[in-house]
């Protein structure tokens, strides 16, 4: 990056791993490292879960001509922080014919998936947990791993109401899971990396939302969609659909386990809107246009850590708005978005970005 | 530290590896599989080898062990366990495992291992690309090419499967 204006959180990172090394052995300072980054990563977690929950009931409620939380704390702040205390406090239910061992590590498999996809996101310069070289392929791994917990859950509890929605969770997400490699691949294929420091390097003059044009705009449309289904929600829902399913595969789940269930729902929110911000729009990068060098400058002043926030609150707004406006559809219609349109229009894509990827056809 | 993270690695392997073969309920062996395949993804990690670490997890532990899971969840009641198999049987398998594991070893302590230095950073995914799509001496075209075709026929064949099973009704 040649113009390296914006804050870097590279010495701060530094300073902290050279004094622990300095009073430490090596492998006492790994591990302190380690634990440190650990409870940064929960904190960050509980923290950025508990103002998305608050959030989207807020949003829901405006959707809905309604005010929301309105009564804890001042505009409700704390209702969502109240919410968890009281789940924290609540008695586990294990059902006497439930599978104990697959019951309880359900929520754990869920939950570490979406944190290890989280440890591969750059939130700005130099802050980035680690920065591997396949990084976009790393983050769709391990969120495969991820309904595996949903499936294991919803057969653990033994209901059949669990069941169902886990068997519709599976095929949904499995489905789209193709979809949403595929339009991350458009990217790559114009980027020419999977390494995310690098894809975001690669935007320094302009996203690829704007300089891959239409192939882009194919691309992040298809990984709205595919990225809403992945994360279970409205309209694709169907794996908890209420007024059918009860509360689908976390039916039997009570207290901390569902609330590990919760978290995991909305981490991987959070995961799939910062890819997203990260592949299309740049990351922690500012928005620039061109050769203005004024407009340029005064983004600039805004540091990357704000934009890359900014660009995850936008999108992760889009797919709140697509929960509360949409029905939801039915497991068939489902399928056949996917396998019907979305992937034949997502491999058409792949070659179309291809040839332009060749041709030089992008800015 | 990189000893401690092998030999706690190799421990998950091999206790969920034997508690998968001893297991009698069939989801939990499958669970079970799942940790030794996650486990092995983790060595490809410690060896750098980041691609093949994620490549272990997509299609392994996200592809097959979904894919058993989906198959049990389908089929297999909560209360069906395994009948326990007859000693003869398990003392036949054990010897065999056993006799496998002898000529293994063997293979391995009598190999002259070349010792070489972690190499510097992770593998390079383009050179493994272009390997892969190469022509030339080491190029590996002619495999990725037939397993393709492989793959696209086996996926006809499920297709052609699946709809006889509905026009038959």
């Amino acid at each position: 990056m040649e113009e390296s204006g914006y804050f870097d959180f590279s010495p701060i990172v530094n300073n902290i791993h050279e004094s622990l090394a300095a009073s430490f052995s090596p492998g006492w300072a790994m591990a302190i490292a380690w634990a440190l980054i650990g409870i940064t990563l929960i904190l960050f977690a509980a923290l950025s879960v508990i103002i998305l929950v608050y959030v989207e009931r807020k949003v829901a409620a405006f959707f809905q001509v309604r005010l929301g939380p309105m009564r804890v704390g001042p505009w409700g702040l704390l209702q969502t922080v109240a919410d968890f205390i009281k789940l924290l406090m609540k008695e586990h239910i294990t059902s006497r014919n439930a599978d104990k061992f697959l019951f309880n590590l359900a929520p754990f498999i869920i939950v570490t998936a979406a944190f290890l996809g989280l440890g591969a996101i750059p939130f700005a310069l130099g802050l980035h947990i680690f920065d591997i070289n396949i990084g976009l392929f790393y983050i769709t791994a391990v969120s495969s791993v991820g309904v595996l917990g949903i499936l294991l859950g919803g057969w653990a509890g033994n209901n059949k109401y669990s069941l169902i929605g886990a068997l519709r969770s599976g095929a949904q997400i499995v489905s789209y899971e193709l979809s949403i490699t595929l339009s991350l691949l458009a990217v790559v294929v114009l980027a020419g990396s999977l390494q995310l420091s690098e894809i975001i390097a690669s935007q320094e003059n302009g996203w690829w939302i704007f300089k891959g044009h239409i192939s882009a705009w194919i691309a992040f449309v298809i990984f709205m969609i595919a990225g809403t289904a992945e994360t279970n929600r409205g309209p694709f829902d169907l794996a908890e659909a209420e007024s059918e399913l009860t509360a689908g595969f976390h039916t039997e789940y009570s207290g901390i386990k569902f609330a590990m269930f919760f978290l995991a729902e909305y981490l991987s929110l959070f995961i799939i809107a910062s890819v997203g911000a990260t592949v299309f729009f740049g990351g922690w990068l500012p928005f620039h246009i061109g050769t203005w060098q004024a407009f340029n400058h005064i983004m600039d002043y805004i540091p990357p850590i704000v934009w890359f926030f900014g660009k995850v609150a936008g999108i992760i707004g889009i797919i709140m708005w697509f929960k509360w406006t949409f029905p939801r559809l039915r497991i068939d219609q489902l399928l056949i978005l996917e396998w019907k349109y979305l992937l034949p229009i997502n491999l058409f894509n792949l070659i179309l970005v291809s040839f332009i990827a060749l041709m030089g056809w992008y800015f | 530290m990189e000893r401690i993270l092998f030999y706690l690695i190799a421990a998950v392997i091999i206790v969920f590896s034997v508690l998968t073969v001893t297991s009698r309920r069939i989801l939990r062996a499958a669970v079970y599989l799942l940790f030794v395949l996650m486990a092995t993804a983790g060595f490809y990690f410690m060896l750098n080898y980041n691609f093949l670490g994620a490549v272990q997890l997509t299609v392994y532990s996200g592809g097959i062990v979904v894919l058993i899971v989906f198959a049990v969840l389908l089929t297999a009641h909560m209360d069906h366990k395994l009948d326990p198999p007859d000693r003869l049987k398990a003392l036949a398998v054990g010897l065999l495992s056993l006799f496998g594991m002898g000529i293994t070893l063997y293979a391995l302590r009598s190999f002259p291992w070349a010792v070489t230095a972690l190499p510097e950073g992770a593998y390079d995914i383009e050179a493994i690309g272009m390997r892969l799509l190469s022509y030339g001496d080491k190029g590996y075209v002619l495999p990725f090419e037939v397993i393709s075709v492989l793959l696209l026929a086996a996926m006809v064949a499920a297709i052609i499967i699946a709809k006889k099973s509905t026009s038959n009704d």
